[in-house]
């Protein structure tokens, strides 16, 4: 154009277009190469991972025997949008035997934001839970009349017997520090809460496995996104085989059942746990679904404690029981030899009693077999008085601590720490420094814990303790660690004790007389060699504990027992029955005593303690 | 390209500005195949669809582009008045018409297919226009020359945003702007614009925050401050003053010195004390200027006054005038609510669809946000979103630039005219793409409200491709008659 002054406008415009190019380039290079939080929230916008659940790893018995399996139950569900017109809901009802106002009442609590905050027409929605599989069957059968509706399958623990409560364990509901602490657990999950089920959980649980769907902006599935590409199949958990003999565990909750107490059967040869009964237990199937927390708090709440594993978690003085223990110590030690007799006046021994009454002097194999106090008190006053007690009791409290770790080899006073077994408490063998605190150094000497020579006053240990000890007797001075998996591996766990081999057969023999003219008599069984010791303990809040430990048979001892009943009285009236007839269990594959087996089983001894 | 004295048509029209269009039209009907995809899509010339139907649309505007450029060039300036008459009585009829399509009333039905008058109005608009200004006699002296051509934008404009309630289609008509401006128009004016949106900000977004110190509220301050600066700067730049410039700043900050001294112990009315320095500077601006004869000067003194008075009446227009909705979306847009499940969904959506394509996009069909629907009118207003989520940092900014080179090539033709009316309705097409992109990428990327107008050729929509086929192929006959015309 000619003689156009505002020509160089054009650059002004252009510049203008330019700019505003330039400045959209700007925002679009800090929103997609800068920013990185949008990316993050478009996956949350589509992408949605369902969790796919392993089915929770079996448990079996020693012999195979099933113990805990997985139950399947039902939720229904229904997505309201794809509810047509023509959906019978009197047929739906009927399927499900409920009426029309249930129906109605469940159909306007899902609606209810207040109450379901999730709600959504376009996703599914639990109409209800835990239903078996009769429940749904009818359901099922109709299924395609119903459209919207979906049957989900997920599984619950049930149990073959109602048995080992304790060792088994149960799931429940992870806690917001499980799920803290591991980083595989989100909220709703489920895993192991007590006893295998929650020391084998990383084994039991398997693997989770994620499927990624897409979801549109109005929440309806669309497919697995990228063709499944980023999708994991879930792995399901490993069977766990356990040492458990079930007929005998079924055994010994049987003749507990009615008193407090617990039983304790271990192999020796190979440290596997038999059976670990505690009684007030419970029914296993309670504490599972829709029943666990309600039932939980009753267990929780319940004076006799049944929550609590008295196997392994109870601390009692030995007792008699101990004897066996200070034999083959004192023997070790070389404060008596197997000749070595001591005098015992009965009940006017000084300063203990005998509560037997026998011949007197009496020799070790006799004295384990009338359960001599005086000769005990004797034999553990020589060894710890040995070298006498030197300057400021150095020598005698150097005996002691020496005593003190020749007990303890028999993993007694300590926890089992290369185990799989669940809460334990260690119990007690008193050190040095805990009488040098009560007493001074040189304020105590053997008269002064004279009661720990026959296995009262400090002393405490445990019933699994207990029955290691007898499986260590039964296999002349070494144990395998306690445990409950049927698994070659533990046999490493081979703790040997620097006891003479020859003391044991002593020992054995004295234990064997209990048997056959001692305390356990009564309950012994000719065709079946017996070891055994029963013990009474006396105890400041009530009736005498009732303890027993034993195994059978002598020759080549195939189970070790140890049984304790609570304020029951003497142990060869309550404790050896129980024992003898685990042992006849084990061994002969049944009990003949059927009378005894009835009477033990059905006499109650603690009316408070609640059957399941 | 050189062009041809013969009239064949095909040797000269534009055929760069055709093959931008092509590839526009192209890339735009592949993005509205994405945005509308979902699993159990059919073809992409399936005619249930949108993007069936869309490729319909670019059939008949390919048909109507080559009819536009066979029509003698005449044609057009001929019919220039007679069409803008036919508008504007299509226009009024429209509301009453239509049937309300979510509360717009812009719609009219012609059997299958609805028709949108407002998207044809831009080109019949620029036509009438450009012949008004185009005449030989026609020269852009003062303000009242502009007056014709102002009601030629203006009452369309408003029928289409009070009658029609199309608030977007309406504010196109302030792309007219840019034309008078390269006509002669006082480069002022689009200060004044620039002014007038900057302080609506400011006194918008900061109106309700209190100073720090005193009374009164950031907002004020902060205008108070800019029209002072700003009158400073005219009083030194028209009295050619250099060394009283330094008094009347130095003077300004003294007296905002003291009152912050004062304001230790008493409360100062900071938004009063603001805006006496304001009318005080114009007051020594009406003083000087009536000193010197510059009458000019009065004007900058009266437009000062006006700010004041506008600064104030901004929270009344936006409370009171502007509809909830666009209230709203303002609010949203200037960080003051935060509303993702509400009115600032579609942005917060759009962010998220184009910040998560990255850099190189999530791949042809791939995305999420709009292949699951998260982003509403995703093959409509907000199809850049789909751009920017399956072709990424790459693809978007591919796409500016191509419009970028395609606006600039419309300046080109514009520049190369020698007759003045097609020169001018060049620079109306022109101005209307760059208007069109400007508004509809912004409110995508989150820089502007939300403002319902098409992005040309990638939106899905016979009206606006036709109404852009149109403004477009007019162009490009009048152009290919250039040579033809001398004046």
């Amino acid at each position: 154009m000619i003689n156009d002054q505002f020509y160089r406008r054009r650059y002004v415009i252009s510049g203008i277009a330019i700019g505003i190019v330039l400045v959209y380039i700007i925002r679009l290079f800090y929103l997609q190469v800068i920013d990185q939080s949008t990316k993050d929230q478009a996956d949350n916008n589509a992408l949605v991972k369902q969790t796919i659940y392993p089915s929770r790893g079996l448990i079996y018995d020693r012999n195979g025997e099933l113990l805990v399996f997985n139950q399947p139950i039902y939720e229904i569900t229904m997505t309201m949008r794809d509810m047509d017109k023509d959906w019978d809901t009197i047929t739906f009802c009927q399927c499900l035997q409920i009426t029309r106002a249930e129906f109605d009442e469940r159909i306007a609590e899902i609606k209810d934001r207040r109450k379901n905050r999730g709600y959504s027409r376009w996703t599914p929605q639990v109409f209800m839970s835990q239903l078996k599989k009769e429940d749904i069957a009818p359901l099922q059968e109709f299924l395609s009349m119903f459209p919207g509706i979906q049957i989900q399958k997920r599984t619950l623990r049930d149990y073959t017997y109602k048995a080992a409560a304790h060792v088994l364990g149960s799931v429940g509901e992870v806690s917001q520090s499980d799920i803290d602490r591991d980083d595989y657990y989100a909220r709703g999950d489920y895993s192991g809460r007590d006893g295998l089920e929650r020391t084998y959980e990383a084994q039991l649980r398997g693997e989770k496995g994620v499927e990624v769907l897409m979801r549109d902006s109005r929440g309806r599935m669309q497919g697995s996104y990228q063709d499944g590409e980023l999708d994991r199949t879930a792995k399901a958990g490993t069977d766990l085989y356990t040492t458990l003999d079930i007929r005998l565990q079924l055994l010994a909750e049987e003749l507990l059942s009615g008193k407090i107490g617990s039983a304790v059967a271990i192999e020796p040869k190979t440290g596997e746990i038999l059976a670990l009964a505690s009684n007030p237990g419970w029914n296993p199937k309670v504490l599972v679904g829709k029943e666990r927390s309600k039932n939980y708090d009753i267990l929780l709440k319940d004076p006799t404690k049944p929550l609590y594993n008295r196997a392994t978690q109870a601390t009692y003085s030995p007792g008699s029981t101990f004897k066996t223990i200070q034999a083959l110590v004192c023997l070790h030690e070389k404060g008596i030899t197997p000749n070595t007799v001591y005098p015992c006046s009965g009940p006017g021994s000084s300063p203990i009693k005998c509560t037997h009454h026998h011949g007197s002097p009496v020799t070790l194999e006799n004295a384990i077999e009338q359960s001599c106090n005086p000769y005990f008190w004797c034999a553990f006053r020589d060894v710890l008085q040995k070298d006498g007690y030197g300057k400021d009791n150095e020598d005698f409290r150097k005996r002691y601590e020496t005593w003190r770790n020749d007990v303890m080899s028999f993993g007694l006073g300590q926890k089992f720490t290369d185990t799989d077994l669940g809460d334990q408490s260690s119990g007690s063998i008193p050190s040095t420094r805990f009488y040098d605190r009560y007493y001074g150094k040189t304020g105590w000497k053997a008269i002064t814990i004279r009661s720990l020579s026959i296995g009262q006053g400090e002393i405490l240990v445990t019933p699994i303790q207990l029955a290691n000890q007898a499986a260590t007797i039964a296999n002349d001075g070494y144990y395998i660690t306690p445990h409950l998996n049927k698994n070659d591996s533990m046999l490493n766990h081979r703790h040997q004790l620097d006891i003479e081999h020859e003391y044991f057969d002593i020992l054995k023999a004295g234990m064997h007389r209990v048997m056959v003219y001692g305390t356990g008599r009564h309950y012994a069984i000719d065709s079946l060699h017996m070891a055994g010791k029963t013990g009474t303990v006396q105890n400041p809040h009530g009736r005498d504990h009732a303890i027993f430990i034993g195994f059978a048979p002598v020759e080549d001892p195939q189970i070790a027992v140890a049984v304790v009943v609570e304020n029951a009285g003497f142990g060869a009236t309550w404790a050896s029955p129980v024992a003898t007839m685990m042992i006849e269990q084990y061994l002969t594959g049944e009990v003949k005593r059927k009378d005894l087996r009835k009477r033990i089983g059905e006499s109650v001894l603690n009316a408070s303690v609640k059957k399941w | 390209m050189r062009a041809s004295r013969s009239g064949n048509i095909w040797q000269n029209v534009d055929w760069i500005t055709i093959g931008l269009f092509l590839v526009l039209v192209f890339f735009g009907w592949l993005n509205i195949y994405g945005a509308s995809y979902t699993f159990d899509q059919t073809s992409i010339f399936d005619f249930s669809n949108r993007a069936g139907k869309q490729f319909t649309w670019i059939m008949g505007s390919l048909i109507m582009g080559i009819v536009l450029l066979l029509i003698d060039y005449k044609t057009y300036d001929v019919l220039a008045y007679i069409a803008y008459g036919a508008m504007l009585l299509l226009l009024l009829a429209t509301p009453f018409l239509a049937h309300d399509i979510k509360g717009s009333l812009s719609w009219i039905s012609l059997g299958p297919v609805n028709l949108q008058p407002a998207e044809f109005a831009k080109c019949v608009v620029a036509l009438a226009v450009a012949k008004y200004m185009g005449r030989y006699e026609y020269k852009l002296r003062t303000w009242r020359d502009l007056i014709v051509p102002f009601a030629l934008i203006g009452v369309p404009a408003l029928i289409i945003m009070i009658l029609q309630k199309e608030t977007g289609s309406a504010l196109v008509f302030a792309a007219f702007l840019l034309v008078f401006y390269r006509q002669g128009m006082s480069g002022y004016v689009l200060w004044i614009g620039v002014a007038a949106v900057a302080l609506f900000i400011i006194s918008i977004r900061f109106g309700a925050v209190p100073l720090p110190l005193g009374s009164g509220s950031v907002g004020i301050l902060s205008c108070m401050l800019l029209l002072t600066a700003v009158e400073i700067f005219f009083i030194c730049k028209e009295h050619r003053m250099r060394w009283q410039a330094l008094i009347l700043v130095g003077s300004v900050v003294a007296i905002y010195g003291i009152c912050l001294l004062l304001s230790i112990w008493f409360t100062m009315p900071f938004d009063w004390i603001s805006m006496g320095v304001v009318i005080a500077l114009v007051l020594y601006n009406v003083f000087v200027s009536l000193y010197w004869r510059k009458y000019m000067l009065l004007l900058v003194a009266l437009f000062t006054l006006f700010c004041i008075g506008y600064t104030h009446a901004c929270d009344f227009a936006f409370t009171r005038v502007l509809q909830p909705h666009q209230r709203i979306r303002i609010e949203v847009l200037l960080g003051m609510k935060e509303d993702p499940a509400g009115a600032g969904y579609n942005v917060n959506q759009a962010r998220i669809a184009i910040g998560s394509g990255r850099f190189l996009g999530k791949g042809y069909l791939n995305g999420t946000q709009t292949k699951l629907q998260f982003v509403p009118e995703q093959d409509t207003d907000f199809i850049f979103c789909t751009v920017g989520e399956e072709w990424g940092f790459v693809g978007s900014i591919g796409v500016l630039l191509v419009y970028l080179f395609f606006i600039l090539r419309l300046i080109e033709i514009a520049e190369r005219q020698r007759n003045t009316t097609t020169q001018i309705y060049a620079y109306a097409v022109a101005s209307i793409f760059l208007f069109h992109l400007t508004i509809n990428v912004g409110m995508v990327l989150g820089l502007l409200p939300v403002i319902g107008i098409p992005l040309p050729f990638f939106s899905y929509g016979g009206s606006s491709l036709w109404g852009f086929t149109l403004l477009l192929f007019i162009l490009l006959r009048l152009d290919a008659a250039r040579m033809e015309q001398l004046r």
